[in-house]
């Protein structure tokens, strides 16, 4: 029997959010049937939107490509069930854009099933090929960045990588995906492991979980694959300790210079759910074409974690999940992260790791009202990057953005959101930050 | 006694030395600037607002002196000014078209349809990161005022349907509310223009109307109407060409079923009521 360890890694700063895990870190994850129709947005990652390959009235089977990747910072997208091609067109997305998307129709008997395609095998194929592999079945960040991963796991020349981080920490509030995929997809875990390891010549692995899942870390430490390099450490509960930089620290103590990347330090990290698929899908030359997902939060009865084709609208997954008459808000991703919805037509897309609902009796104890800063400096504690909140925010409210940039490292801040949590004078901080980061980004791109 | 005159042989001799110095120095250093720069300055606005690319209106009126700007780039000074400073320096005014910032929306709330409440910070550019924010168009004004918070010369007012209205006379051009607005709504326009589209919606026919009354809808009756090469449908959006702007008749707007492209005089939402800033913040 192993011992749990007692001492756990952490960053300094972060805070403690109630974590409201407890109604779903035990349910099993669960198939959803497929929509009448389905919506899959050429752009669902970061960087450019794929090219479609089918056309309006042509027949699908599951898991058939149906767009291909337009250049190098772009993935495939594989069709979620099999039917007919009703529409390729604009459809309301996340992002608040109108962006181009495949209507797809199922057929009514459409199964599961998904043909193999060629497979790309771990002990034969060369780094490059596996990062080939690994776009063509267009995966991504499924914590939620959706950056696409073939780009994460392509290290330049100069850079040498010692360590691939498997970020299982799952710090957002309400969301167990990631807690689910560890305890029943521990086997595709540890195969998208050796292919990673492969791909960015990696010496060993750490899989980095939050202590509050024991029995994720103890699963996985006794399903280590023998001989394979492959560490578990639990690290402390906190957020934000499933940001890169933060994980980074804790588990390795080594620090991402500011405006830096994690292979800097000689570090790749990516999702444990990530990890998985990449594992389920390359052996079998197949293409990401559903994803874990938490359904929860007070306006929802039958919450859980279920497997949801990509494309299947917010409306109807909510329905399958019984959501109450009364909800008042919809936020896609976690209540700290994640962002609140205007429509429920959207789809869900392969960065959708949670949905979380509430009633308007969550929603209406915010306060509304916000007082001038107090200099509390509660912030300053607060953010795991040492930037300072307090500061950021005058000159935010001044629109004095570039020195912001400048003199604040403003760019540094990636919208945790720990600022607004502790703030006593509720202060929209990250809000101003986003803001104010848009606008330089702006000016970036204009000079 | 003795040292007493000694120091003060000293000191004069050293006050001699420095002033030769001084006036060496301010002959070999001295740099020639040309007065008309100051007096340029003098008949600019003063408005340092940056509205012609330059740090304020010395810099600015340095370039003109120097012959790299014409004097009509100062959008503020009007034709005028511009006249004025050409006068003064014996040069060309250059084109002295007098721009007007115009709203590309006429979606305000009595006529788009609202999909969801947003209670988060009062900010167009805060709402429309939260999915593009609470309107059913996604192309549409937000109405929470980030341009007329952003206005230095008050020349935007927030209506009752939640639009700005720019005031053509107050409005200096200056382009600070086509930068801030995240739909991207305001274009400077001339004011001799009278044509325009007031929508950006890139969605057709019905689903365009479904979200907006008065939504361009790209039928292309507009075009069809207009003479050849005026407007063109891009994306199911009437769009003007700005080369062909000569060309405008008021008949393009005669057929056009939701009434997005109008003909304008020098207002614009003549026929709207305003209000004075009534927007919570
Ligand atoms: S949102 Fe940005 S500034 Fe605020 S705590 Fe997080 S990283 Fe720091
Ligand atoms: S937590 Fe809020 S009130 Fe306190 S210093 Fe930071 S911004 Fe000011
Ligand atoms: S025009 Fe743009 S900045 Fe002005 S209120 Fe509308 S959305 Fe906001
Ligand atoms: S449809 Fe056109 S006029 Fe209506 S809100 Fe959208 S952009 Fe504005």
């Amino acid at each position: 029997m192993e011992a749990t360890p007692t001492v756990r890694k952490t960053f300094a700063h972060g805070i403690h959010p109630p974590d409201f895990k407890e109604e779903t870190r035990s349910k099993p994850i669960r198939r959803f049937p497929f929509a009448p129709v389905m919506i899959v947005p050429l752009s669902q990652h970061i960087g450019k939107p794929a090219k479609p390959v089918v056309a309006e009235g042509q027949e699908v089977e599951r898991g058939q490509l149906i767009a291909e990747p337009d250049g190098f910072v772009s993935v495939a997208m594989h069709a979620p069930a099999s039917g007919i091609i009703r529409k390729i067109g604009l459809a309301p997305h996340q992002s608040g854009r109108m962006v181009e998307s495949i209507f797809l129709q199922p057929f009514p008997a459409s199964g599961q099933q998904v043909d193999p395609g060629t497979p790309c095998e771990v002990e034969t194929a060369s780094p490059k090929e596996i990062i080939t592999a690994i776009q063509h079945a267009g995966i991504v960040g499924l914590g939620g960045a959706a950056f696409p991963t073939h780009v994460k796991l392509s290290i330049p020349e100069d850079k040498r990588i010692d360590t691939l981080i498997i970020n299982g920490v799952e710090c957002e509030p309400y969301l167990t995906t990631d807690h689910r995929v560890m305890l029943e997809q521990t086997g595709d875990i540890f195969t998208g492991i050796r292919y990673v390891l492969k791909a960015t010549g990696a010496k060993r692995a750490i899989i980095g979980i939050e202590a509050n899942k024991p029995d994720a870390a103890l699963k996985l430490r006794r399903s280590i694959p023998e001989e394979m390099p492959v560490n578990v450490e639990l690290v402390k509960v906190k957020y934000p300790q499933g940001a890169e930089k933060m994980l980074i620290t804790a588990l390795l103590g080594r620090e991402v210079p500011s405006g830096g990347l994690p292979a800097d330090v000689h570090v790749v990290v990516i999702n444990v759910a990530t990890a998985a698929e990449i594992g389920r899908l390359l052996p079998r030359g197949r293409g990401i074409i559903e994803r874990v997902i938490t359904i929860t939060g007070p306006a929802i009865s039958k919450k859980g974690n279920y497997l949801i084709p990509i494309g299947t609208p917010l409306r109807y997954a909510l329905d399958q999940a019984g959501l109450h008459e009364d909800v008042s808000e919809v936020v896609l991703g976690g209540p700290m992260m994640g962002q609140a919805v205007s429509s429920l037509d959207i789809p869900i897309t392969k960065g959708t790791s949670g949905i979380v609902a509430f009633t308007s009796a969550e929603t209406n104890h915010r306060p509304e009202k916000i007082y001038p800063c107090i200099h509390c400096a509660y912030c300053v504690d607060a953010c795991p990057l040492f930037l300072n909140p307090s500061r950021l925010g005058i000159l935010a409210k001044q629109g004095e953005y570039e020195r912001m940039a400048a003199e604040y490292h403003l760019m540094d801040c990636f919208e945790c959101g720990s600022c607004s949590w502790v703030c006593p004078s509720n202060i929209p901080l990250v809000q101003y930050f986003r803001i104010a980061k848009g606008i330089i980004r702006e000016k970036k791109a204009q000079s | 006694m003795n040292e007493l005159l000694q120091g003060i042989a000293f000191l004069g001799g050293l006050s001699l030395v420095l002033a030769i110095v001084l006036v060496v120095a301010n002959r070999k250093l001295s740099v020639y600037e040309d007065p008309r720069i100051e007096q340029v300055t003098d008949l600019l606005p003063g408005a340092n607002c940056g509205a012609c690319g330059m740090p304020g209106c010395r810099a600015f009126a340095e370039q003109v002196v120097a012959g790299k700007l014409q004097p009509g780039q100062c959008p503020v000074g009007g034709p005028e000014t511009a006249i004025t400073v050409a006068d003064f320096l014996g040069i060309d005014a250059g084109s002295t078209e007098r721009y007007v910032a115009r709203l590309l929306c006429a979606g305000g709330c009595d006529v788009a349809v609202q999909i969801a409440e947003y209670d988060g910070y009062p900010s167009c550019r805060a709402a429309a990161a939260v999915t593009g924010g609470f309107k059913g168009c996604v192309f549409g004004c937000l109405g929470l005022a980030d341009c007329e918070d952003v206005c230095d010369f008050d020349a935007i007012t927030m209506m009752e349907n939640g639009l700005p209205l720019v005031d053509a006379d107050a409005c200096t051009a200056c382009g600070d509310c086509v930068r801030i607005c995240p739909k991207g709504l305001f274009e400077l326009i001339p004011i001799s223009q009278h044509l325009i589209v007031q929508c950006k919606s890139l969605l057709a026919g019905d689903e365009a109307i479904e979200l907006c009354a008065v939504a361009c809808t790209g039928c292309g009756i507009c075009a069809a109407d207009a003479p050849e090469g005026l407007i063109e449908i891009i994306n199911n959006l009437a769009v003007i060409d700005p080369d062909k702007r000569q060309l405008e008749t008021e008949i393009a707007t005669y057929r056009c079923p939701t009434g997005a492209i109008t003909w304008i005089d020098k207002q614009q939402f003549a026929d709207v009521t305003t209000r004075t800033q009534t927007v919570a913040r």
